[in-house]
């Protein structure tokens, strides 16, 4: 048989014209991005978010000294901030960093992406981010530093072009932490693609809060990359309303015993949003434990994708997985897919997943609007207990708060 | 007033009719009890005048006041003076007790063009209508009759029921599954709410239920009618003889 090439999309073809130039060191993993090109449903990880399709064009990447005009969501939190505009560090709309904690905005990081050793594993919109991303922060938090403030990383997008952040973290042993990253901004013709890596020492506790608040019109790839140490502790939240088009992706592996991993997310997406979360959690090693919680609402003509795999190694006895996706569709055209997946090389373990998709119960709904409440208020009051069960694990009060009011605002959009 | 006039019911259009040219009225300050066999359509006549979707009005109106209540959402029918003690009143996890009563009641006064309760003003109505039917405050900040035992769910719903003070309150088997000192204080609930303007549709099984609750008529429904009407001495015939009488009857 032969072998055949796609011809390659216009956006493809651009993306690979703009990469005709490029740096030595990233060559490698352009030449990974050229060769697959954008992944397509054909390809099992990408089957119900075909980029080759929904990627129509590839804006220029963007450059340094775009102008932030939008004001920060989480303006209001006692945090230590750091910004990246159009992926770029800005010194001047960032904070001084406590001790412990060391920032360096360097030109490229390791290319990790190229096997499955690395936290990130091969993945073409990875790849994409590690060809093009021009500017990347390193963080460092030293062993044993506990945070009493939350670092919050805004990643702002200011027009109509590609912007590719890349940040890594490293977090030394018996550290505590509370990171959240926030995707703000963008135009209809933003492309962000952006990779967030996170490397956990032994004995760590860390909140990690991602918001994407993109504009509804814009194209949003995130990727998230996690590996954890022995007797730690990781809870990840994850908060979806923005992006006309968005993935975000999970890689999160254990690599030392006795850990433990909380991962939730809530996504509430309306008019014709399409929005991905694709999560791989790896139990390579024995006697760990990790929850997965994955919420959405679908509103209009949004579509929603939850691809959820457990993984579990050969030899990595008395894991404890747990997985769940639940889904509410509130209009006919509204679509959910789920795939959740356990992959188990192990006999004595304990995992297990389950989803659910449906309307909001029709009786609960009845017994509300039979006591006076409006349709619309009796649906937000039942979305709001459906909301609270992902927001509920949430241990900073100020920023669940925000996270409610978001989701309130939400909500009240729906009934105006 | 509450007028139902030739009222036919059917889950769809050409199945068995549940509801089948139903006729009753109950005056302003009336309370009406409605016995029948398990199956004769008392609760789905509670669910038509509530607004329950599930159901196809094939023919006949209802009026709460000169006001017809088929063209309105359930919601409008609350507003406009209609409260129904479900039977089986439903849970809902994740909507605390207390959240959903401030929504209801705020429902309503948004309705009447009237300002939100204060928290602490809100708090006293609650806390006093709890202390008279014997609820603990700690229920009410559980999730919406989750956990609640049988009798603590129909409290509630006559705790509702005080608080959005209806025009008429659809009572379906509120007596069933209340002990003898739950069955007379949520009597004395409902009793207290008695007024000239006010009337109820007690739905029951228990002649004993009419001793506390003393209704001003008895109706007798039967395959989805009303098949006799009377005054309170009616409830003791049935407790005597049962349904047969009508059940033959009607066969004839
Ligand atoms: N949603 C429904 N779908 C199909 N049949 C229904 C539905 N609701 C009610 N029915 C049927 O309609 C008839 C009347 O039911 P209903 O619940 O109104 O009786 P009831 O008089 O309240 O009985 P009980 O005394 O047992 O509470 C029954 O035969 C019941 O099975
Ligand atoms: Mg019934």
């Amino acid at each position: 048989m032969s072998n055949i090439t796609p011809l390659k999309t216009e956006a493809e073809q651009a993306m690979i014209a703009q990469g005709a130039s490029i740096a030595a060191d990233r060559k490698p993993a352009f030449a990974r991005f050229a060769d697959s090109g954008l992944p397509h449903r054909r390809i099992e990880a990408y089957h119900y978010t075909d980029l080759r399709a929904l990627l129509k064009n590839a804006p220029p990447p963007a450059q340094a000294g775009g102008k932030v005009t939008i004001a920060s969501p989480l303006a209001d939190i006692d945090a230590y901030k750091i910004t990246l505009v159009d992926g770029h560090y800005e010194a001047s709309l960032s904070s001084t960093l406590p001790q412990g904690v060391k920032l360096q905005s360097v030109s490229t990081l390791a290319d990790d992406g190229a096997d499955e050793k690395g936290v990130l594993s091969p993945d073409p919109v990875i790849a994409l981010n590690a060809a093009f991303s021009e500017s990347a922060l390193d963080i460092e938090i030293a062993a044993k530093t506990e945070l009493t403030k939350p670092i919050v990383i805004r990643i702002v997008t200011t027009g109509a072009h590609a912007s590719y952040p890349r940040v890594r973290v490293n977090v030394g042993d018996a550290a505590k932490a509370f990171i959240v990253e926030t995707h703000e901004g963008g135009v209809s013709g933003s492309l962000i693609d952006s990779v967030f890596e996170l490397r956990l020492g032994d004995h760590v506790e860390i909140d990690h809060l991602r918001l994407n608040l993109v504009d509804q019109s814009a194209t949003v790839l995130t990727t998230f990359g996690g590996a954890m140490g022995r007797e730690s502790v990781y809870r990840g939240h994850n908060f979806v309303m923005g992006g006309a088009l968005s993935r975000h992706q999970i890689f999160f592996r254990f690599e030392g015993e006795q850990s433990k991993a909380d991962i939730s997310s809530a996504s509430l997406l309306n008019r014709k949003q399409h929005a991905d979360s694709t999560l791989v959690v790896d139990h390579a090693v024995p006697e760990c434990q990790s929850r997965e919680f994955f919420a959405h609402v679908l509103d209009d003509e949004s579509t929603g994708v939850f691809q959820g795999k457990i993984i579990v190694r050969p030899g990595a006895q008395q894991t404890d997985g747990k997985m769940m996706s639940r889904a509410i569709v509130l209009e006919d055209g509204a679509t959910m897919n789920n795939k959740p997946e356990l992959e188990i090389f192990a006999d004595d373990v304990a995992c297990g997943h389950g989803a659910t998709v449906g309307a909001l119960d029709e009786d609960s709904l009845f017994y509300l609007r039979a006591r006076g409440l409006p349709k619309t208020e009796a649906e937000a009051l039942m979305l709001r207990a459906f909301v609270g069960e992902a927001l509920e694990k949430f241990e900073h009060d100020g920023l669940r708060d925000t996270l409610e009011s978001l989701a309130e605002a939400w909500l009240k959009a729906r009934s105006a | 007033m509450l007028e139902i006039r030739n009222l036919h019911v059917a889950i769809e259009e050409g199945t068995k009719k549940l509801l089948n040219g139903l006729n009753l009225t109950i005056r302003d300050g009336e309370v009406a009890a409605i016995m029948g066999p398990n199956g004769s359509g008392k609760s789905t006549l509670s669910y038509v005048i509530a607004g329950k979707e599930d159901y196809k009005v094939l023919d006949g109106e209802i009026l709460l006041d000169g006001k017809n209540l088929l063209e309105m959402e359930p919601d409008e029918r609350a507003a406009a003076g209609v409260f129904l003690a479900f039977q089986y009143p439903l849970e809902i996890p994740g909507v605390a007790t207390m959240t959903f009563l401030k929504a209801a009641l705020n429902a309503q006064r948004k309705g009447r063009g009237e300002d939100e309760l204060t928290t602490p003003d809100f708090m006293r109505r609650v806390k006093a209508g709890a202390e008279k039917l014997g609820i603990p405050q700690d229920m009410l900040k559980r999730g919406l009759n989750v956990g609640f035992s049988g009798g603590e769910k129909k409290r509630t719903e006559i705790l509702q029921m005080a608080l959005l003070k209806p025009s008429i309150g659809i009572l379906d088997e509120t007596d069933s599954g209340l002990d003898i000192d739950a069955l007379k204080i949520v009597s004395e609930g409902v009793n207290a709410l008695r007024s000239a303007k006010r009337s109820f549709l007690v739905i029951t099984h228990y002649q004993r239920l009419l001793n506390y609750i003393v209704p001003d008529t008895v109706h007798i429904m039967l395959k989805g009618k009303i098949v006799r009407t009377g005054g309170k001495e009616l409830a003791l015939e049935l407790e005597a003889n049962g349904y047969s009488d009508y059940v033959t009857n009607a066969a004839a």
